[in-house]
């Protein structure tokens, strides 16, 4: 069962920015790269099998760039999966790829990618004067972007570094492919600026509440994050809506793995997890609403009911700390242990590729062996 | 030294650029390691901060380059995304400063500014952003806008990007955890919103800027913190600083607020023979038989691909009429016709194969010497005004700065031209550059005096 944490700075609350966590004299500060590698090594040690890390194009609150973050963390850490999220709307597919990309290779095959559309007027201004987008058009764009990234990953071919002495060629040229996108709004030429990824495809995960994220689940991405009631209902019935995207959108291939997302506040006793519940609410001034279940418990409950998830048809879980420090140890060294004894031996998957995590293949590229 | 008078002696700034994409990077040798592998900017980043190296850095790609209408596959062809790689870096060094390029054209200043920004933090301000513009619709089309800017337009988007920039560092958060709201509005950009970076160590990453041209330079006198020059031979390199350290009055700025850091070659040796020899080496391993037809055909914009490189050079003359025969990088000969006429007296005059003429008028190492003697010019080129301190570049990667490091940087230290030990924390403060950028200093735009 995959078991990945989402990252957002001080934790999901809204008041985690304002409290410390346990020991700690001061709250996580989302700038402080210490305070991320820590979170990184606390998740590499477990291991999960992944963490994202949460932005948006416009500020909706103080955040660093997702993907320097991942990159920042990648070197002190060998086994977790480095999943930003980077948005669609006003970015270029071409820096797109070539950032995740490069994260793979600096992760050695431990990128993803979580696209996200950003279409608020807000937004739009900080590109200058052009309209924002409808909702429909930022998805229809993203599935272009996702398109574009994906055809940019595979426009080198796995063997185009020759260094040929003989004829005094670096690269054969046959093997560096145009990709020509031409998208809705947009075209893109290629190839790529970076070889292709260990990975060969970095793996996209789209977090989904709407039949548009659906559709562009099931057509760009291997992983797809719900946010149902966690019991089997409404979780099963949530599965089935991603089936039906995916028959809708002609997927062919490996399925989308569905993984539900789950907001936490854990303690050591179920009265503990509630009363820290209820201090963040006070400290906010607001009951904790967010587009996921918010679970407060123990750690033993908690990985009780995680461990119902794929007989649900889940394939994992992503948890979102309420408080980083202090969630996040709970969910990486308890509820990770319970649910997977042993797993956080030293050196164990070290040399995995966050596709291999998830049993996914490691595709050729579309274009090896078309020629020039 | 030379030309200091009683001066006080600079402090020779060094940097360490990652072997690039042209031939100035030699793949072919045996011990040439991977230029995608992190491992090697590790490497290559941690011997420039064992040196006490004022920073590290790194160019950016945005196109394959095209030479007669196909990828140039002769050169190292592909290189990593600069932010990630500098955000890494950041994760295996302490005090080195990350530098790189992004383009002015192709990335949206707000998130320049933003990444750059995050940067700083991520890495203790160690920050810097190298300036470049471009305006060709070949790298265009790659981006969703395509090749939309006037060449003449070039300099001025550029520096409404850089005034932009430091207008988000600038914006003050409006509470704890409240993105700062900012606007700017200039011809080329015109964005308003909130900032979510708060205030970095540096509060303003160092600017490099690299243009050469009249509109370039002066773009550098009003904005930039550093200059990253193309002028190695020490006649061009101090006429170019004379030039640029003269445009600064203008802004209310001092001589010593803007930093020329020209690119530079080296080759050592245990003698002066030897370095001698191995420079002639690596020149010949920089201009293989087919690269000399190639940077011929750079200048004569025909295809030349029927010339022998160990033959004469050839008896056509350049083609001005044709479109550029290579795209995706600056023309690198202003006059092909003088050009070439110069380069064929001068292989009949001494009988030269095509390859022996490329070899001679492309690319000579800037600094070739014994450690010592390198450690002399180095210093000497610096005291005498051609330079503020050099960017290194590296033939091999990633080990090709293992060699200065070890043999050079120390007769640099015993002078006390270079720092022993690190004393500052920013890359501003390793420059010794003040602590704001010149844009945030000179309130009120162009000629007016430092606030």
């Amino acid at each position: 069962m995959l078991l990945a944490a989402a990252l957002d700075g001080a934790g999901h609350h809204p008041a985690a920015g304002r409290v410390a966590g346990p020991g700690a004299d001061r709250p996580f500060d989302p700038f402080d790269a210490g305070a991320w590698a820590r979170a990184a090594v606390l998740a590499d040690r477990a291991p999960l099998d992944l963490v994202t890390v949460e932005d948006t194009f416009g500020a909706a609150r103080a955040r660093p760039d997702a993907a320097l973050v991942a990159a920042r963390v990648a070197p002190l850490t060998r086994r977790v999966g480095l999943v930003p999220v980077v948005t669609t709307t006003h970015t270029e597919p071409f820096h797109v790829a070539s950032a995740l990309a490069t994260l793979d290779h600096i992760s050695r095959g431990r990128a993803g990618w979580q696209p996200r559309i950003s279409a608020r007027a807000v937004e739009a201004d900080l590109v200058g004067a052009r309209p924002a987008p409808t909702a429909a058009e930022a998805f229809a764009d993203a599935v272009d972007g996702v398109e574009a990234v994906r055809r940019l990953w595979d426009s080198w071919e796995d063997d185009a570094i020759i260094k040929d002495l003989a004829t005094g060629r670096f690269v054969d040229r046959d093997r560096l492919h145009y990709v020509d996108f031409a998208g809705g709004t947009f075209t893109v030429k290629g190839p790529s600026i970076v070889p292709r990824p260990p990975q060969g495809q970095p793996v996209v995960a789209v977090l989904a509440h709407v039949p548009p994220a659906d559709d562009l689940a099931a057509r760009g991405a291997d992983l797809v994050f719900v946010t149902p009631e966690p019991e089997a209902g409404a979780v099963r019935r949530r599965a089935d809506e991603v089936r039906a995207a995916e028959a809708a959108a002609g997927r062919a291939g490996e399925p989308l793995r569905v993984v539900a997302d789950l907001a936490v506040v854990l303690d050591a006793t179920a009265g503990g997890a509630a009363a820290r519940r209820d201090r963040l609410d006070e400290v906010a001034g607001a009951e904790w609403r967010t587009d996921a279940a918010v679970f407060a418990g123990t750690p033993g409950d908690l990985a009780d009911l995680l461990a119902a998830g794929p007989g649900w048809g889940l394939a994992g879980w992503r948890l979102r700390p309420a408080v980083t420090e202090h969630d996040l140890p709970l969910v990486a060294d308890v509820v990770a242990a319970a649910l997977r004894p042993g797993a956080s031996d030293a050196g164990d998957g070290a040399d995995l590729t966050l596709r291999s995590r998830l049993g996914l293949p490691r595709p050729a590229s579309r274009y090896a062996g078309s020629g020039p | 030294m030379s030309a200091a008078g009683d001066r006080p002696r600079k402090p020779v700034i060094l940097a360490a650029h990652f072997p690039g994409v042209n031939n100035t990077t030699v793949w072919a040798d045996p011990e040439a390691g991977s230029q995608i592998d992190f491992s090697s900017f590790e490497h290559l980043a941690r011997t420039a901060e064992r040196g006490r190296f004022d920073f590290f850095f790194l160019a950016e790609g945005l196109r394959l380059r095209e030479q007669g209408g196909r990828i140039y596959d002769l050169d190292v062809v592909g290189r990593p995304d600069t932010m990630t790689v500098l955000s890494a870096l950041a994760a295996v060094t302490t005090h080195l400063g990350l530098a790189g390029t992004l383009n002015a054209t192709f990335h949206e200043p707000y998130e320049l500014a933003r990444q750059l920004a995050t940067l700083d933090h991520l890495s203790g301000g160690r920050a810097g952003w190298n300036v470049v513009t471009s305006s060709d619709a070949f790298t265009g089309e790659n981006f969703r806008r395509g090749g939309y800017l006037d060449h003449a337009d070039r300099y001025a988007r550029a520096e409404d990007v850089i005034r932009a920039a430091v207008r988000m560092w600038d914006a003050v958060p409006a509470g704890a955890d409240a993105p700062a709201p900012f606007a700017y509005a200039g011809r080329h950009v015109d964005i308003r919103g909130r900032f979510g970076v708060p205030r970095s160590p540096q509060r303003h990453p160092v600017v490099l800027q690299a243009g050469d041209s009249d509109p370039g330079r002066e773009l550098a006198a009003a904005t930039a913190d550093a200059i990253f020059s193309r002028h190695s031979r020490p006649d061009r390199a101090r006429a170019f600083y004379a030039d640029v350290k003269g445009r600064l009055a203008r802004y209310g700025r001092a001589p010593d607020e803007l930093k020329i850091i020209p690119a530079t070659t080296f080759a050592l040796g245990d003698t002066p023979g030897e370095a001698a020899e191995r420079a002639a080496h690596i020149r010949r391993q920089q201009v293989s038989p087919q690269t000399a037809i190639l940077q011929l055909e750079q200048v004569w914009n025909r295809d030349l691909s029927a010339y022998d490189p160990d033959g004469p050079l050839p008896d056509v003359d350049p083609d001005v009429s044709a479109p550029p025969i290579i795209q995706g990088r600056a023309r690198m000969w202003a006059d092909p016709m003088a050009t070439a006429a110069e380069w064929r007296a001068r292989a009949e005059a001494r009988h030269l194969s095509i390859r022996e003429l490329v070899i001679e008028v492309t690319g000579r190492q800037t600094f070739i010497g014994t450690p010592a003697q390198v450690a002399d010019a180095v210093d000497d080129f610096v005291q005498s005004d051609a330079a503020d301190g050099i960017i290194l570049i590296p033939h091999l990667t990633p080990a090709g700065l293992d060699d200065f490091v070890d043999r050079v940087v120390p007769l640099l230290q015993e002078r006390g031209a270079v720092r022993g030990e690190y004393e500052t924390t920013t890359l501003r403060e390793h420059l010794g550059l003040p602590p704001a950028s010149p844009v945030a200093r000179d309130r009120t735009g162009r000629g007016s005096a430092t606030a």
